[in-house]
């Protein structure tokens, strides 16, 4: 069955039977792995699974406790990260960590800068040279920019010619598509598909079996630090994949249940901050869902910061129950009842290094505090009665949040927020990063917030999910609302239109 | 013990972990590397043990042997008596720098505010203010100090080293202004009473009932308020704080007005013990005041630390500085003792972490020799043929 590979009996990179622990975690166990040559090959597996583990493993950064890593053929042993790259092999980050200030050229020959016969860098070459591999990749990017100010996907592709330019002949790409824009993914996958047919092995880590599906021929997917599974892709189907990934039969996403949509809550009227948004009107009613859809950089979470207070609009009214409110900081925002579930879990929603307890507590310090003194029973009992509520798992409340999966520090904020008792709760990207498992949850505890006559603001880049969920569909492009849609009309297809501003006005 | 560690924490994220793991980290026997005997040996330790504040107690049993073995008069009643009294001013100005600097943030400026405090006391006692109301005075201004210092970092969004760094020759340079390189020492019994006093019947100087005082009330403030608890947020992660709707900017500006005031009420209370007001008053304490609260364990990087800890720092310099005067050892020389302390105290939590770091390690390793002996055989070829036979098994 070897169909799916066929160029090459040797693997260009092989793992074989790798194990690796962090203290008493066993991150991997026995695990095989093989990369040839032209053919993309997918890594699934819920957070946690041992994806990063096994990449860093790849890229030189840890050392397997167990096992060999094989490059063709041969075992060889990665001390570093650049044993790592001179073996050829490269990785692509979700983030990219590039030299903000250098530009684009000096980026891409970071480090094996082109030189002369002095032994000076030789720049017309070496921009020259970083201009004919951007072109034969189809890219068009100015070779000149400074690196800060480029858009993520932009700055991936200069980690990928840097690739290039070192010869790699294995490209690691980890959750490449986290922060694109569905352009950028199509982008980025012809891409992808010019580095296969060059021969190179490509490993593809995600979890969005959509776009895996679209690109790999190969999946492997991980379990609780095992490979599962390793099979053809056109031999699996998503359905199968996520049975392997979560080890249970799973219902695809989670409805809205029907809930009494009531009085307007929230109003915003012709809300504009010079250079964000402009002109942004809605209505968001009590028991209602409003899905806030758009590409990445639309103006969503503007939008919501400034509903809650962080910055400031310029023109435009925000109505609470029909007044019209000034909201000058969070502190405002709260008393209106508003709580916000911001995008950013670990820079923006967590004290990472403070407990569970302290963490859902934050929000309501004078409601467990007596002269002042927080009373810790009491902390602990409002804590325990939504850490309960929500089901979070993983640890005691007085351990850190830190050590717990993503989707438990997710439930953690929406504690926070609920232990607030707000009437509007506003959503940005709440199940980003986290698991299947934990996603329907996630979505199940938004369903009943909303059952239970919460009006929330959903902010989400999944299409499936804000369909899913949403009672109305706002859509957002460049700062503009371009689409509000009804749950019976937003389709896929009318909201992506919206989205990417190629609709006319008219559905306002 | 070792069976429980065994069973693998169900919800936890192992990718987390992983990457906050060091990458050298090895869990099995066969491959341990850079654990020196050192670390070994102190990994075995109890956990109390192993923490900063049972290393102070060590460095201050340390610090006394050093003492008794310096100078036969270090071991007195008396002595001990000079030696908190000499401390008063640096402890009282490290409460409140220990809570600037777990809020993330640090105050330069308070032995300038001291030392203008004092001169203005002087002044205005001098003519003929009373001493009670010049006192008032006195404090206002330091918190009025301490106000300039806040409203610069919090509105202007300046960094607290910045501003504080300059207020520090600010302030000092309008003390100069003030009284010049002229003195007041002329003081009411009154009030040096209280400086150079003891209540009655025992050795207790008075300023270090005051400060006994407040030391308890900060311990509340900082440990069990939700002002203390809002210092720690604010400390460990100042975004997070703001968008829990802690007003960020407000209580920074509190505890710089605090630090201002405490500063002067330090400033108040050395005028009284030395019956003195200069302008050179309480020159250079800031680094002590620094180290004090540093190696008393809070993170200069904010978000971690504790009041006890600094306590316990604040004995082990009185102490140290104590016991080098006592051998004649001037305090310009004192200076390269307390300057080596304050690296070590930022650069110490570092190691204790690497010991913890090193125990868990061993515990894991401990825990699974069951692991071992089953894996021991996987690698050769065989497996790898069976790895090929999995994954074309579907």
């Amino acid at each position: 069955m070897e169909i799916a590979a066929p160029q090459a009996a040797v693997p260009v990179i092989e793992l074989v039977g790798v194990s690796k622990s962090f203290g008493a975690i066993q991150a991997l166990k026995e695990v095989d792995l093989s990369l040839y040559a032209g053919e993309v090959h997918a890594l699934v597996g819920e957070n946690g699974a041992g994806k990063s583990t096994l990449v860093k493993i790849l890229a030189g950064v840890h050392r397997p406790d167990r096992g060999l890593l094989k490059i063709n053929g041969e075992a060889v042993e990665l001390r570093s990260p650049a044993q790592a790259q001179a073996a050829g092999i490269a990785v692509i980050h979700q983030e990219p960590t590039l030299f903000p200030d250098l530009d684009v050229a000096e980026n891409v020959f970071m480090g094996h800068q082109p030189r002369d016969r002095l032994g000076r860098i030789d720049w017309r070459r070496m921009y020259r040279e970083v201009d004919q591999l951007l072109q034969s990749l189809g890219v068009e990017l100015n070779v000149y920019l400074p690196v800060r100010g480029l858009s993520v996907a932009d700055r991936q592709l200069v980690e990928i010619a840097r690739a290039l330019s070192q010869d790699a002949r294995v490209l690691i790409m980890d959750e490449p598509t986290a922060s694109l824009s569905p352009r950028e993914v199509d982008d980025l996958f012809g891409i992808v598909e010019q580095l296969r047919a060059r021969q190179v092995a490509i490993l593809f880590v995600s979890h969005r079996l959509e776009e895996v599906f679209r690109l790999a021929s190969r999946v492997t997917v991980l379990r609780d630090g095992q490979r599962v599974i390793t099979a053809p892709a056109q031999v699996l189907t998503p359905e199968e994949t996520i049975r392997h990934m979560v080890g249970r039969e799973l219902a695809a996403l989670f409805p809205k249940e029907e809930a009494a949509i009531g009085d307007v809550v929230l109003e915003v009227r012709h809300l504009t901050r010079a250079g964000v948004f402009r002109d942004v009107s809605f209505q968001l009613r009590r028991g209602e869902i409003l899905g806030l859809a758009g590409l990445v950089g639309a103006g969503r979470t503007e939008v919501a910061r400034v509903l809650f207070g962080i910055d400031q609009a310029e023109s435009g009214e925000i109505l609470i129950d029909g007044r019209v409110v000034a909201i000058r900081s969070p502190r405002d925002a709260m008393r209106y009842g508003i709580a916000y579930v911001p995008e950013d879990r670990h820079q923006q929603g967590l004290i990472l290094d403070f407990s569970i307890a302290k963490n859902i507590t934050l929000s309501i310090l004078q409601r467990i505090a007596r002269f002042s003194l927080v009373r810790s029973r009491q902390e602990l009992k409002i804590a325990a009665d939504y850490a309960e509520r929500l089901r979070v798992r993983g640890g005691r409340l007085t351990q850190p949040v830190r050590a717990l999966s993503g989707g438990n520090q997710q439930k953690v904020v929406l504690g926070k927020w609920l232990a607030t008792e707000p009437r509007i709760l506003i959503l940005d990207e709440p199940t980003r990063g986290i698991d299947i498992g934990a996603k329907a949850e996630v979505h199940r505890i938004i369903s009943e917030l909303a059952a239970r006559g919460l009006a929330i603001l959903l902010i989400s880049s999944e299409l499936p999910e804000i369909l899913a969920m949403s009672d109305r569909v706002l859509v957002m492009h460049e700062g503009r609302v371009s689409g509000l849609f009804s749950r019976a009309e937003a389709d896929q297809e009318k909201v992506m239109l919206a989205a990417t501003g190629q609709n006319s006005r008219e559905s306002r | 013990m070792s069976d429980s560690s065994e069973v693998k924490p169900p919800a936890l994220d192992l990718e987390a972990s992983a990457t906050a793991a060091s990458p050298s980290a090895p869990a099995v026997e066969l491959r341990r590397t850079r654990v020196t005997a050192s670390e070994r040996a102190l990994a075995h330790l109890p956990g109390w043990l192993r923490s900063w504040e049972a290393l102070l107690l060590v460095l201050l049993l340390l610090s006394l042997v050093l003492g008794s073995t310096l100078s036969p008069y270090f071991l007195s009643a008396s002595n001990f008596s000079l030696l908190i009294s000499d401390m008063m001013e640096k402890a009282l100005m490290a409460l409140t720098m220990t809570l600037i600097v777990i809020a993330g943030e640090i105050d330069l400026s308070v032995a300038s505010v001291l030392g203008l405090a004092s001169v203005v006391l002087g002044y205005t006692w001098s003519h003929g203010l009373a001493l009670g109301l010049a006192i008032a005075l006195v404090l206002l201004l330091g918190a009025f100090c301490g106000l300039v210092n806040g409203l610069a970092v919090t509105r202007l969004s300046l960094p607290s080293l910045v501003v504080t760094l300059g207020t520090l020759a600010l302030f000092r340079g309008l003390a100069y202004v003030v009284m010049g390189d002229q003195a007041v020492s002329n003081f009411p019994p009154a009030f040096t009473n209280f400086g150079f006093g003891t209540v009655p019947g025992t050795l207790i100087p008075w300023p270090f009932v005051l400060f006994i005082v407040l030391a308890l009330l900060f311990s509340l403030l900082l440990h069990r308020s939700t002002l203390g608890r809002q210092i720690y947020a604010i400390g460990s992660n100042k975004e997070a704080a703001r968008f829990a709707g802690i007003r960020v900017d407000n209580i920074k500006l509190l505890l710089f007005v605090l630090s201002g005031l405490m500063a002067a009420l330090a400033g108040v209370v050395f005028t009284a013990r030395f019956s003195n007001a200069r302008a050179d008053n309480a020159l250079g304490f800031e680094l002590d005041v620094v180290t004090i609260v540093l190696l008393g364990g809070v993170n200069i990087f904010g978000g971690s630390g504790s009041l006890p800890g600094v306590v316990l720092s604040l004995l082990i310099i009185g102490v140290l500085r104590n016991a080098l005067s006592l051998a004649d050892i001037s305090g310009d020389i004192q200076n390269i003792a307390v300057g080596a302390l304050l690296i070590l105290s930022v650069l110490g939590p570092n190691v204790v972490r690497r010991l913890q770091e090193a125990a868990s390690r061993r515990h894991a390793a401990e825990a699974g020799p069951g692991r071992l002996a089953r894996s021991a055989r996987s690698v050769p070829a065989e497996v790898g043929a069976s790895a090929r036979e999995r994954e074309t098994s579907h």
